[in-house]
């Protein structure tokens, strides 16, 4: 397609790299802030990670979205996707259920940061997925099941 | 009320006398009261799927087992035999109910002899198109795997095949199996400018980016119909990662949306899908996406005379599964006034070889293509003396007949093969060719495998394949059957949550135990490592096993117990 071939193109020629080279230096003061929760990712269960990053009480909202494959194509990088329409949304997080440790990754969203983040993450088997959002200081939820499968004998 | 007229004429077409054709004729004058049906409205659409490189006519026998659970069961497409005849209004002739279920298979696939076949299908096709200027012709895929020649070719028997048929535009799924660059290939080289391959659902693994046309706009008597492509979504996952390296799939329903919503906002009048999802998933997709007026079905080979009307918050939508092997042409009227559908017929012929001459054109191309081949492919291994089939959710004949191939030749305990739903059917007493038992088994990935596994790891495998076919949410479906088990018993619950179904593991009479170690033969990998294994084709493992035996008893299915689905309407009572 068109539009794939030139931005294949644009990278060729490092304009694409430059923009993410800036990008990064423009983003990295934010990420330096932030502190890192050791006692959040060192969670071994939903209730223990929830209270290190002080999300007890979460409630499920529509206003957060989800987005992932029902099934992963590869568990070792299943890609996430998570949308929160929240007003003054601060953080976004991905927990999985099944995993050793349950928080995937966690994302400060600034003021000038639109909430749509997208990543990949690793999952050992079939679990529910859940996106955490803050905003206005309280936590909300949106949960997705996503299939980890051995694979083959598709019709 | 179309279509109980159409299925009278067909009625009375039996009633004439239509059993064996005794000459060309005969054939002819009794194929123009099946196939002239009369057209209607304004914008047809013909659909083939999961033909699955069948060339030549074959006998297919329709499942005895096809379960439906949750909120599938005992509806379309989850019904068998008798039940399938009622639910369906299928009236009391043996042609329909011979070319729709499994009822009395062996007589009357003597009646009315072999199915499909692209001479005839294109002999069909032209009738029809005939009758319905402008009409199109969708391919849902599954077009060039399945057979000896399409393996050794690449497909290209088929993409030529497809070509001289008039396809108009397809979508994929095993096409993949040959990997993304012969499929580009294909699609930039031999397709361009006669068939377009549509595809919302394939992305560029890096950036997310289209690869194929998510839809394409087509003019039809005046009519904006726009023609949207759904591959299947699994096929990174039910079949080898490393041939569609950079490519991603999965259902996009998001995506599916914005392609319906920019199609009508770009003018579509007509909004369709050809899908490779399986019917399960077309229902579910159907009752959440707004806009699609009509979903042509594949991969789950569901040959359904009557379409399944889905209500969703945009209006209703027409799903269709048009079954497999070249069995059957789907016929779709539609009647566009004020720039929406206002009416529609649907007719789904099936393609009878007897009554449908052979194209002559396309005759030439298919015995063409087959001439490097044909000593390889006719050489005869063994007579069967039973029925050999596949189709069914938990074993056919000829699988068990790999079944016990692999455990003989491989020395191993226990066998499992894949739960393919493509494969013909050869009749008693037919002798077993090469070519038969490549109908079964030619895949790219056709290596054999010898696993020592414990007995967790085997009940592992059982639950995790029962999942993708049991799961109550159809998008965790897949759209296999059951993995066929050779040498082990089990019992299975496919009402039971994942992990809960498979029970009951024995061996020879003895419970399996899971820390115990097993010996395992399977074929069909989808680990990169396996390819290169060293792995012997399991065409040439059964070939082997077939030449020592000469003569193919009527094998003994191994067969799960059932629990929870007395009764089940998609099982033969």
């Amino acid at each position: 397609m068109l539009n794939q071939t030139s931005r294949r193109q644009l990278l060729k020629n490092g304009g694409l790299l430059g923009l993410i080279a800036a990008f990064g230096s423009a983003l990295a003061p934010r990420f330096a802030f932030a502190a890192w929760n050791k006692a959040a990712f060192e969670g071994k269960t939903l209730a223990d990670t929830y209270k290190a990053m002080g999300a007890e009480g979460a409630k499920e909202s529509g206003e957060v979205q989800i987005l992932a494959s029902d099934i992963a194509e590869n568990g070792a990088v299943v890609p996430l996707q998570c949308v929160s329409k929240l007003p003054n949304t601060t953080q976004i997080a991905f927990l999985v259920e099944k995993n050793p440790n349950m928080l995937a990754a966690s994302f400060d969203i600034g003021p000038d940061i639109v909430a749509d983040v997208t990543t990949r993450i690793k999952m050992g088997q079939t679990s529910n997925v859940i996106a955490l959002v803050k905003a206005d200081g309280k936590f909300y939820t949106a949960t997705k099941e996503i299939k980890v499968t051995l694979g083959g004998c598709g019709g | 009320m179309n279509r109980r007229e159409f299925l009278n004429v067909l009625a009375a077409a039996g009633v004439s006398g239509l059993a064996p054709t005794a000459s060309f004729a005969q054939a002819e004058k009794n194929a123009g009261k099946i196939y002239d049906a009369p057209a209607f409205g304004n914008v047809s659409l013909l659909h083939i799927t999961d033909c699955h490189a069948q060339l030549l006519p074959i006998y297919f026998r329709e499942p005895n087992v096809n379960l439906g659970i949750a909120g599938m069961a005992g509806k379309a497409p989850h019904i068998v035999g008798q039940n399938f005849l009622k639910h369906f209004e299928i009236p009391a002739d043996p042609m329909l109910a011979h070319a729709f279920t499994y009822l009395d298979f062996e007589r009357y696939a003597g009646v009315y002899g072999k199915v499909g076949g692209f001479a005839h299908l294109a002999t069909l096709v032209k009738r029809i198109k005939a009758q319905r200027p402008g009409a199109l012709l969708l391919d849902g895929g599954d077009t060039w795997q399945g057979s000896g020649v399409a393996l050794w070719t690449k497909g290209q028997d088929m993409v030529d095949a497809a070509k001289a048929l008039g396809v108009d535009l397809m979508t994929l799924h095993w096409e993949c199996t040959y990997g993304q660059e012969r499929v580009e290939e294909v699609s930039k080289g031999d397709f361009a400018g006669k068939i377009e391959i549509v595809a919302q659902n394939i992305k560029t693994a890096d950036f997310g980016d289209a690869v194929f046309k998510p839809y394409s706009m087509r003019n039809v008597n005046g009519v904006k119909v726009a023609i949207i492509g759904q591959a299947f979504p699994y096929t990174p996952i039910a079949n080898p990662r490393y041939m569609v390296a950079d490519w991603t799939f999965g259902i996009q329903e998001e995506n599916m949306q914005k392609t319906v919503d920019a199609a009508r906002s770009d003018g579509a009048q007509v909004v369709v899908v050809i899908s490779h999802n399986g019917m399960d998933v077309d229902l579910k997709m159907a009752s959440r996406i707004s806009g699609v007026d009509a979903i042509f079905g594949g991969h789950t080979h569901d040959g359904m005379p009557r379409p399944t009307i889905v209500a969703n918050p945009g209006g209703k939508t027409i799903v269709m599964n048009a079954g497999s092997n070249g069995k059957f042409l789907g016929v779709l009227d539609l009647d566009v006034k004020n720039g929406k559908v206002a009416d529609f017929r649907y007719k789904l012929l099936p393609v009878f070889a007897n009554l449908l001459p052979a194209d002559p054109t396309m005759q030439t191309l298919i015995d063409k293509a087959r001439a490097p081949f044909t000593s390889k492919l006719d050489e005869k291994l063994a007579i069967s003396e039973g029925l050999l089939y596949r189709r069914g959710n938990f074993n056919g004949s000829f699988d068990q007949l790999i079944l016990d191939a692999l455990i003989e030749e491989k020395n191993a305990e226990i066998s499992f093969s894949p739960g393919f739903r493509w494969g013909t059917t050869i009749l008693p007493g037919e002798a077993i060719t090469m070519e038969n038992v490549l109908d079964q088994t030619a895949i790219t990935y056709p290596y054999v495998t010898l696993t020592e596994m414990k007995g967790s790891q085997i009940k592992e495998i059982l639950e995790d394949v029962c999942d993708n076919l049991f799961n109550p949410d159809p998008y965790y479906q897949q759209g296999g059957d059951m993995v066929r088990v050779g040498g082990m018993s089990y019992s299975c619950d496919p009402t039971a949550a994942m992990g809960a179904r498979i029970d009951n593991m024995t061996l020879k009479g003895k419970a399996i135990e899971a820390n115990k170690t097993y010996k395992v033969a399977g074929w069909a990998p989808v680990a990169e490592a396996a390819k290169d294994a060293g792995g012997e084709a399991i065409w040439d493992l059964v070939a082997r096993n077939l030449r020592a035996k000469k003569t193919i008893k009527a094998p003994d299915l191994n067969l799960p117990k059932l629990k929870n689905v007395d009764g089940n309407p998609g099982m033969a009572a």
